[in-house]
């Protein structure tokens, strides 16, 4: 898993709520059997006209051009829905590498965490903050400090990360690596409970 | 303090917590399927680990399968070597296949319950969101990331943080005409589609204690439809009834250790949740949704709401999308409206109760000419049970075809879409911009609803069509 620990970048704003996993990869997308190759198909419907990438959606944000960056912004309850992973992994492919939400569902949180894309909650004033801002406007987000920063205005805010997670991170480190590092207590854990 | 029934369950699946971190969580039965265990497979295969409980672990083909022809080689080539990779990935690591063929194959939230393998105070997972139903017989089922199933691959235990708890009281008697999937309709329209978010959910009260396992599945099985992690209901009577013969349930002897053990799965009546919400029964009517997700719903003699109606700029911004997706005005009325689809299927509603309501209101009657329909039973054996009770004789009477099982036009991977800027009748979960084909327009509702929609034509209100 890729690390990270402080990123300074222009965003994405996507002033939509209850973006669900399906708007985010469609399900058709979802035949395949690696993980590459999700991010030029994200958002395929609100991208595309008629999944024709001649012709691209001009009022959809990532179709505009004076819009850029490795943070994507979003109204409230990103993610919801649908469990597919598919969702986090073309976040990923894109380009992103953190996600703004005054709102994360959880499913998502977590799947966005095992890929290395850092989910930061905000609070709904700071995200008006953040979508007021003109597309030349960067965003800091310092994991260590668990800071998220307007450079142009210095507004911050500190947002929530268990310390477990934050590590991982701050070091590239995945579950996976952990759990199979458990497994003669959790074969223990089996016998114990008969 | 006393404690809930989930912190009953959790508290006995925890072999660690770790400190601010989350606790990791032993898992008594892994569900997967096609679409999201082949990265899991070739993770764990880069690895070079082994899977730590193949047995604990079922597989089944639902998602990405045809619903006509199953005899046949899968048409499309990319399904198929989902399918077949599936195939090759089970038989190498020694896990239990329910394939295409099998009599056992279905959607996987049918056939754990119908065969047996769910079973209450178990912790269930399955890289599906809808794992959710199994909650239903008092387990702890929620739905996992391809990582997370890489984990289980790997441990047999997921990472998890303890989500709070909310309970949902729903007293009384429900109206006539009124089913489970009208009552988890009207809550999500409640408390919105992100309103139980964090939180595992109990669902409790006389109407749901009245309620046959079928219809608890419809309501836990939803309940990620308003964020929440799962849903739970307490065992009873019911549920036993329910699980007692099925072909993986405990016998004899065993069958009575396991009886004793979950009678001890209630929530304490001095036990403490962070969210209560009560509900009158009676004050649920069949339901309907109009925009584009779940919490978007309103009774089906109801009017869509009025923009003045919403004050939060963005919400008005959403709304306005929502509806301009549908095709919908504000404040229209619903009743009466044509629909060109009817899609009675998905984890949700595709079970033998199911089609038995949906019989019992076109029995000696014709399908609208002019309504296309995609009818699709959510197991081998639900089909088989479906033949077995003369059911499908009265679905032929009808006109309408039944097809084979398969999740089919619910997120219509496979060919079973609905056109761009149709209507759908929809027994299925979700309401999503073009969850069931691009451009498609779903509107969710019972199996009662549909069915009415099927003779109608038309969104109509199946207490006026009751005897």
């Amino acid at each position: 898993m890729q690390s990270l620990q402080k990123i300074t970048s222009r965003f994405i704003p996507l002033r939509i709520e209850n973006v669900d996993t399906d708007q985010i990869i469609p399900a058709r997308f979802l035949k395949a059997t690696t993980k590459v190759g999700f991010g030029k198909n994200l958002f395929r419907d609100w991208r595309y006209e008629n999944d024709d990438e001649t012709k691209p959606k001009a009022d959809f944000v990532l179709n505009q051009k004076q819009f850029s960056g490795d943070i994507l912004v979003a109204a409230k309850n990103f993610g919801c829905g649908s469990s597919r992973e598919h969702a986090a992994w073309s976040i990923q492919d894109y380009g992103f590498k953190v996600v703004v939400s005054s709102f994360f569902a959880d499913i998502f949180k977590n799947n966005a965490l095992n890929n290395g894309v850092l989910p930061v909650t905000v609070t709904d004033a700071f995200l008006q903050q953040i979508f007021a801002q003109g597309a030349d406007a960067t965003l800091t987000v310092d994991l260590e400090k668990q800071t998220i920063t307007i450079d142009n205005t210095g507004a911050s805010e500190t947002f929530d990360i268990n310390a477990y997670k934050k590590t991982c991170m701050l070091n590239g480190y995945d579950d996976i690596d952990y759990l199979l590092s458990m497994k003669e207590e959790i074969a223990a854990f089996e016998k114990a409970r008969g | 303090m006393g404690k809930t029934i989930f912190d009953k369950i959790w508290d006995k699946h925890v072999v660690k917590i770790i400190e601010d971190g989350p606790s990791v969580l032993y898992i008594d039965k892994h569900l997967i399927h096609e679409v999201t265990s082949p990265q899991a497979f070739s993770g764990i295969e880069k690895r070079g680990a082994q899977l730590f409980r193949p047995k604990q672990i079922v597989a089944t083909a639902d998602h990405n399968v045809p619903t006509m022809n199953q005899h046949l080689p899968i048409a499309d080539q990319l399904s198929k070597y989902q399918v077949d990779t599936l195939i090759d990935n089970c038989k190498k690591h020694g896990v239990e296949l329910y394939g295409l063929g099998h009599e056992h194959q279905g959607i996987v939230h049918v056939i754990g319950p119908e065969l047996g393998i769910t079973q209450p105070g178990m912790t269930i997972v399955c890289g599906d969101s809808h794992t959710s139903t199994h909650g239903a017989f008092g387990s702890i089922a929620f739905g996992i990331g391809t990582s997370e199933v890489e984990m289980v691959f790997a441990s047999q235990c997921v990472m998890q943080s303890k989500p709070k708890v909310m309970r949902i009281n729903i007293e009384g008697a429900i109206q006539n005409g009124v089913v489970s999937k009208d009552i988890i309709l009207f809550i999500i329209a409640q408390i919105s589609a992100s309103g139980a978010t964090g939180y595992f959910v109990e669902y409790a009260g006389s109407a749901i204690r009245a309620l046959s396992m079928e219809a608890r599945m419809t309501i836990c099985n939803m309940s990620i439809e308003m964020g929440a992690r799962g849903g739970i209901i307490a065992p009873d009577e019911t549920t036993y009834a329910y699980i007692k013969g099925r072909p993986f349930a405990p016998k004899d002897a065993e069958w009575e250790i396991k009886l004793a053990e979950w009678k001890q799965l209630f929530t304490d009546a001095n036990a403490k949740f962070d969210v209560e919400i009560n509900i009158n029964a009676a004050d649920i009517q069949p339901m309907v949704t109009y925009g584009t997700n779940p919490g978007m719903g309103l009774a089906v003699t109801g009017t869509v709401p009025t923009l003045e109606s919403i004050t939060d700029p963005t919400e008005q911004q959403n709304f306005e999308k929502a509806l301009k997706y549908m095709g919908l005005t504000p404040g229209q009325s619903l009743l009466g409206m044509p629909v060109q689809n009817v899609f009675i299927g998905s984890c949700t509603n595709s079970r033998i109760e199911d089609f038995r309501l949906v019989a019992s209101i076109i029995k000696g009657k014709q399908k609208d000419p002019n309504v296309k329909t995609l009818i699709v039973p959510g197991s081998q054996a639900v089909a088989k049970q479906i033949i077995a009770e003369g059911l499908d004789k009265i679905f032929a009477a009808a006109g309408v075809e039944i097809r084979q099982a398969g999740c089919s036009a619910c997120l219509g991977m496979n060919e079973d879409k609905i056109p761009a800027g149709e209507y759908c009748i929809s027994t299925s979960n979700r309401n999503f911009e073009g969850r069931q084909g691009a451009g498609a327009r779903t509107m969710l509702v019972s199996p009662l609803t549909a069915a009415a929609a099927l003779l109608t034509g038309k969104i109509s209100d199946i207490r006026t069509m009751l005897n």
